[in-house]
């Protein structure tokens, strides 16, 4: 193996020899408490943890809804009437204290920071590159960005900038996680198209598809159309020949606290990185970066399970996208480069008295604790019939084998609201080679140009009622679910050709059990 | 509804009421009572708001029809005048769906100007994700909404709640409600945390003699706006009539309908009121943390909300034309089961309005609240963050209270049972 994954054989009660040795330093890194939390639960009593272990495991009965099903993010779950505000709401179990904490969050998220100097100094700050001004504006209504359609157009999608490694060196250097991957010399981590007055924009994402037909059992066509990238307009001087271009639109918003408090043990346990149950499908756990203390963790959101925290995930985010410094990102010059001058000649929005960056405390842990208490939202029509027949063709025909169903989250989360939660995010959590069509040549960290993170489907079915649209995969270049099923392929490719062979009847059903979630 | 109705309401709730008091009533029988009054003071307090609003659209047909520094100011003073019943309104929400689902048409905040009509340049043009940012519908009848052209050349009270509402999913593209009346009427604040709020001209509305361009098109969009706030309110008054969605639904169960005006309670006083509105604001020193910016009367909707609180423990709420209800209420519920505790919430909420009328006082006759939460003001600072302080320490009796009634669990941990659909694994 070239790279040096978390692993953890299914079912073992300790760590496999070979992985010991594959993983030696990564694991001497990680510590004895996560190397235990790694390979079983300790937040659980014997009797609890049998509990848990009867109530995760898949049914086998399809003839009615299951106990909890309804309540996808267990008492975190929100019940309130299904309208466009369906992921803006907070976790129903919260006190009246954090309901100020999310909603003092959720104004910094909507907030539109403005570029320096401005009058209001604990607003300025913005860039001096940035994708967008405000969280919201990417994360619309805490929802799913989408590519963008026609010229005048709001985007909530960018091109993520990096170069693989060119020598033994650096290949050490990324083996070790001292890094993630290496930026573009020129244009950074990312592409920002947008920049404060005064300063050029870095370039512009342009997309072009080609139409491919793809034939369905019973003789139902449907084109899938392919993506192809570049960059227009750059305004300073080349990318470097082999800088990959990663388009990525912003993921929904919802459960991330629960997410969170899924244990390491429950999500390696599911890792079969060997595939040594000879089911087509592997599995390997992503390690990522604290930011703050450096430590190893597994690593489970973004697109490449490239963050360990949503915290992480935040910072990255503020830094990257807006361009706004954080404690956990001190940079107040976001994702400038030595080669970019002017733009590091711009002015900051660090104000000494308040603080060292742009965004000093408490902003970051407002809006962390704001990203980890949206709701994901009550399912619809468990008991339909439709649903339950989808259901049980979603099983049969694989996809569970990485959407897994439902975890018990953690009896020691560090917020009493997610702990101990039966949630059903269909998700594993873990990278899966998703084959050449997907692939964006991208490495990052752990994850290969051809491995992404196994995306949550909780929620799926109300992509349309909050953002107006049903583009999904990484790009969105998905038009529909049914696209999205298409394009799998990889350790997926035996469970999308299931459902190319399923009568129209059958793959209907399959597709009301996901407008379900 | 006529005034004659509300008085059969009441009427009905007298017998309600005397029976709760007569009798060893159970207490399912009492809380019933109370959640009968609560329904009727939702539907006086939503009746006045469509009074008050129905003024303002009048007003503003005057205006409109008469363009004069005159005409201008008594639509001001109509706004303003409406947002007390309204405000007071607001601890309705966050416990009855009904309301929820709907208050964001009527009251969203904050809202980017640029989509409605013209504004200064210090506003900024950088382009973003909101390509609406500064699409000024008033000037352009023909815009692009997600790549999509959009005709804008009628501007109706459709277009704006259908098409331009949360236009491209963002939600500063507030382009209904009492926020966007404010905007027309008063016009940016471009005074930052000095002293000043919006001053329009009525030359703006003035169609022969027109400032800023465009003086039909602001006219048609102010006119469509307060039409439909009009008719968004009237949905509200039906749903709490008697025999109405909202009164049907917090009447059915009494423990959850006593859950329902607890949290609206608890959650406006703390995360909404005390935090986003207000914490916020004085956190980051920005005079755009205000909830009424254009026009200064951020101190009076903070007020009213603080009095619509109280208003949902003691069952008592002054109307618009100065009427006085009571009626059962949580407060006898609570002081049946805990005499101090119930001594200790009136007294709380009572120190939180002493806080809240000392900051409109402030407001009224030192400086406006968008100075007060301005960087180095200790006094003003101080002023606003006493009403803060009130309000977050009146929502740790509300929990006190939630706990002795014995409420907590319904809605937070749900049953085993598997017939009840929103049972969660324990």
């Amino acid at each position: 193996m070239a790279r040096t994954p978390i692993t953890m054989s299914r079912m073992t009660a300790r760590i496999p020899r070979h992985l010991l040795l594959a993983t030696g330093l990564s694991f001497a890194a990680l510590g004895a408490a996560l190397a235990d939390d790694a390979i079983r639960r300790t937040d659980l009593s014997p009797k609890d943890l049998k509990r848990v272990e009867t109530v995760t495991n898949p049914t086998r009965d399809f003839s009615k809804a299951e106990p909890f099903e309804r309540m996808q993010g267990g008492a975190a779950t929100s019940t309130q009437p299904v309208n466009g505000d369906a992921f803006s709401h907070f976790s129903s179990n919260i006190t009246f204290s954090e309901e100020e904490t999310f909603k003092l969050g959720n104004a910094l998220f909507r907030k539109f920071w403005v570029s320096s100097p401005s009058s209001t100094q604990a607003s300025d700050g913005l860039g001096p590159l940035f994708n967008a001004r405000a969280c919201q504006s990417c994360h619309l209504k805490d929802g799913r960005g989408h590519p963008p359609e026609g010229a005048a157009d709001s985007t909530s999608m960018f091109l993520r900038l990096a170069r693989p490694a060119r020598t033994e060196d650096e290949r050490q250097v990324i083996a070790e996680l001292k890094t993630a991957n290496f930026p573009d010399p020129t244009y950074g981590g990312q592409l920002q198209d947008l920049a404060v007055p005064g300063l050029a924009a870095e370039g512009r994402m342009v997309i072009t598809y080609t139409e491919e037909p793809v034939t369905l059992a019973g003789g139902e066509t449907v084109s899938l159309r392919r993506p192809h990238y570049s960059v227009a307009d750059l305004a300073y001087g080349p990318l470097a020949p082999d800088t990959t271009l990663s388009p990525r639109i912003a993921t929904p918003m919802i459960g991330m606290g629960l997410i969170q408090a899924i244990t390491d043990a429950d999500i390696l346990a599911r890792a079969d990185p060997e595939d040594r149950d000879g089911d087509g499908i592997s599995g390997r756990g992503a390690r990522a970066r604290d930011h703050r203390t450096g430590e190893l963790k597994l690593g489970r959101f973004g697109w490449k399970a490239q963050n360990a925290s949503v915290r992480d995930q935040s910072s990255s985010a503020f830094k990257g996208d807006i361009g706004i410094s954080t404690p956990d990102a001190p940079h107040p010059f976001g994702d400038c480069t030595e080669a970019e001058a002017k733009c590091l000649a711009m002015p900051t929005g660090v104000q000494k008295r308040l603080g060292d960056t742009e965004a000093p405390d408490p902003v970051l842990d407002l809006v962390t604790f704001y990203s980890e208490n949206l709701a994901p939202p009550a399912r619809r029509g468990i008991d339909d019939p439709a649903v339950l027949k989808g259901k049980s063709i979603f099983y049969a025909s694989g996809c569970v084998a990485c959407h897994a169903p439902k975890f018990v989250t953690s009896r020691k989360a560090e917020n009493k609201a997610h702990r101990f939660q039966l949630i059903w995010p269909y998700s594993d959590f873990l990278l899966h080679d998703m084959g050449e069509g997907l692939a964006d040549g991208q490495e990052v960290g752990d994850a290969s140009g051809r491995e992404w993170r196994t995306q949550p489907l909780w929620g799926i079915g109300l992509t349309e009622r909050v953002n107006g649209h049903t583009f999904f995969l990484h790009d969105g270049r998905a038009r529909n679910l049914t696209e999205a099923i298409l394009w799998h392929g990889g350790e997926a490719q035996a469970a999308r050709d299931t459902f190319t062979g399923l009568a129209v009847d059958d793959r209907k059903a399959l597709i009301a059990f996901l407008e379900s979630l | 509804m006529s005034r004659k109705s509300i008085l059969g309401a009441s009427f009905a709730l007298l017998i309600a009421s005397a029976s709760f008091m007569a009798g060893p009533a159970a207490a399912a029988t009492d809380a019933a009572a109370v959640l009968n009054h609560y329904a009727a003071l939702a539907h006086a307090k939503y009746e006045d708001s469509l009074n008050t609003a129905k003024a303002l659209d009048a007003a503003i047909d005057a205006l409109i029809a008469t363009p004069s520094d005159e005409t201008l100011k008594a639509a001001r003073a109509a706004w303003i005048k409406a947002r007390v019943p309204y405000q007071q309104s607001e601890v309705y929400r966050f416990g009855n769906a009904v309301v929820d689902d709907w208050e964001g048409k009527v009251n969203a905040w904050p809202l980017d100007e640029g989509l409605i009509d013209y504004v200064d340049a210090s506003y900024g043009t950088e382009s973003d994700e909101n390509a609406l940012f500064v699409a000024n519908v008033i000037a352009n009848p023909k815009l692009k909404i997600n790549g999509k052209d959009v005709d804008a050349t009628k501007i109706t009270p459709e277009f704006l709640s259908e098409t331009l509402h949360e236009a491209g999913e963002i939600e500063a593209n507030v382009a209904t409600g009492y926020h966007a009346i404010e905007f027309l009427l008063w016009g940016q604040d471009l005074n930052g945390t000095g002293p000043g709020a919006g001053n329009r001209a009525y030359t703006d509305f003035d169609t022969k003699n027109c400032t800023n361009g465009h003086c039909d098109r602001r006219a048609a969009y102010l006119k469509a706006a307060s039409t439909l706030l009009v008719s968004d309110l009237q949905e509200m008054v039906t749903a709490w009539a008697p025999d109405g969605e909202a009164t049907k639904t917090v009447t059915a169960d009494p423990k959850a309908g006593i859950s329902a005006i607890l949290t609206g309670m608890g959650s406006l006083s703390y995360g909404e009121l005390a935090g986003e509105r207000m914490k916020l604001g004085v956190l980051l020193h920005d005079p755009e943390e205000e909830h009424d910016c254009f026009s200064d009367n951020t101190h009076a909707s903070h007020l009213n909300d603080a009095v619509g609180i109280a208003s949902a423990y003691t069952g008592e709420y002054t109307r618009a034309d100065g009427t006085k209800m009571t009626g059962p209420s949580l407060s006898e519920l609570v002081a049946a089961k805990d005499a101090a505790l119930d001594a200790e919430m009136k007294a709380k909420l009572a120190k939180t309005l002493d806080a809240m009328n000392a900051m409109a006082k402030r407001a009224e006759t030192v400086e406006a609240y968008d100075q007060m939460i301005g960087e180095g003001n200790a006094e003003g600072n101080a002023t606003v963050q006493a009403a803060i302080d009130g309000l977050i320490d009146q929502t740790k009796t509300i929990e006190r209270v939630i706990a002795s009634l014995d409420l907590g669990t319904i809605e937070l941990e749900g049953s085993d049972s598997l017939d009840n659909p929103n049972a969660v694994f324990q």
